[in-house]
């Protein structure tokens, strides 16, 4: 039986992913980044999940205005990466996982959420750059990885609560897949940021701070935040947050945090960084020491 | 029938792209789009006010292109994702261009995220920006 380990958050910053691309990581701004997934990588590389499931946001790379799909759920053999005006990353093709993509398809979307299912979609930094930063710059990726895109781009995007009972649905799904897969989930985007406009630049480190300790104490916190509280309070972009919650339903409540970590500014953004395992689906301290 | 109005335009200097604002900027955000493809941006270099004809914009539209006004871009339906594109064509960051929405210079923009961002506190409301200024 599939089950979810654990779940990992981070910020998903284009510059970072150009940070790396164009070797500035030596650089002391981008070492205070970089500085906090050290562990992270230690700690995945013991993990060492079969499949990620990754979900992000599309920022008008796949999706123009043509089709908004509110969930869509990646279930390609590969993702090329793409290009979004600078050409596309230098990073791997990410490979998928059809079979469990499909199989979430069929749970997900008989447990009343309406998923749409893509099966071409090149993807953005809102996917690659988490990739980089836990797995560093191998050749490959080293395992599968389901993309799981929400739309946080045209308001409105789908509410916080709506997200995590999307989590939860993913989790019954992985749950009922015969194979034995340690899966780990991935939210990514945020935290405050605002970059359009003559408000560009807000950031709210409390409200960020709260955000990471509800994900980690009491969701219920942040899955009760409205859509204009999050814009207000975290930056018109900051609404990515919501998107978070999607993989925080999909642990249990019996959640150990590994790692935490948060800095002021990459580029316009602020960086936000979560990792819990699952003590319901791994008793055993997988990999923490 | 008057349409409800939206809580969120109280949110100051900030437009919401929501369904209304989609629908008016569909050809600034499908021209933005079109220039993911390498062969359209030197297209576009070339000849910009010729590329643009075939996306139908507004005169009012295709000034704020030309002229790369990004926030006129924004209050006439652009959304900030599609037009980076546009910046990304121009050989602009993302935070390049936040600091020509703002105002500011690049190095002023630049100093203030490092000191920590622009604060909620004074940024939450219209009101709160109408004291702040007047
Ligand atoms: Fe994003």
């Amino acid at each position: 039986m599939a089950k979810i380990v654990a779940g990992v958050w981070t910020s998903h910053v284009p510059a970072i992913g150009a940070a790396l691309d164009l070797g500035k990581t030596a650089e002391p701004y981008w070492q205070r980044v970089f500085g906090g997934y050290e562990k992270s990588k230690e700690w995945i590389a013991k993990v060492k999940p079969d499949v990620c499931i990754v979900v992000f946001n599309d920022h008008a790379t796949a999706f123009s205005v043509d089709i908004v799909p509110t969930f869509a759920l990646g279930c390609a053999a590969e993702f090329a990466p793409a290009d979004e005006g600078w050409g596309p990353r230098p990073v791997p093709v990410v490979k998928g996982h059809p079979e469990l993509a499909a199989h979430i398809a069929q749970s997900v979307i008989q447990d009343d959420f309406d998923l749409t299912v893509v099966n071409k979609m090149e993807v953005d930094h809102g996917l690659t750059v988490p990739l980089s930063l836990m797995f560093g710059q191998p050749k490959e990726w080293p395992c599968p990885i389901i993309p799981v895109a929400v739309n946080v781009v045209l308001f409105p995007p789908p509410s916080g609560k709506r997200c995590f009972n999307l989590g939860a649905a993913i989790r019954k799904a992985v749950e009922s897949y015969p194979e034995d897969l340690r899966v780990v989930i991935f939210g990514t985007g945020g935290m405050s940021h605002q970059i359009s406009g003559p408000r560009a630049g807000l950031i709210n480190s409390d409200f960020d701070r709260a955000f990471l300790e509800s994900l980690a104490t009491d969701p219920s916190k942040a899955t009760s935040i409205r859509h204009i509280e999050y814009m207000r309070e975290a930056g018109a972009e900051g609404i990515e947050m919501v998107m978070w919650l999607v993989a925080r339903g999909a642990l249990s409540n019996n959640v150990e945090e590994v790692h935490r970590f948060y800095t002021v500014p990459a580029s316009n953004t602020a960086v936000g960084h979560l990792i819990l395992e699952d003590r319901d689906s791994a008793p055993s301290a997988m990999a923490a020491e | 029938m008057e349409r409800q109005s939206k809580e969120y335009e109280d949110i100051p200097g900030t437009t919401v792209f929501d369904a209304d604002q989609c629908r008016k900027g569909y050809g600034i955000n499908m021209f933005c789009m079109s220039l993911l493809k390498a062969d359209n941006r030197e297209a576009f270099k070339k000849d910009e006010a010729g590329y643009l004809g075939p996306f139908n914009l507004t005169p009012e539209q295709t000034q704020a292109v030309l002229k790369r006004d990004w926030n006129g871009m924004l209050k006439q339906g652009g959304n900030i994702y599609f037009t980076a594109k546009l910046a990304a064509t121009d050989g602009l960051s993302f935070q390049q261009v936040a600091a020509m929405m703002t105002g500011s210079t690049q190095q002023q923009y630049a100093d203030m995220m490092l000191a920590g961002g622009r604060s909620p506190n004074g940024n939450r409301s219209k009101a709160e920006w109408a004291n702040k200024n007047g």
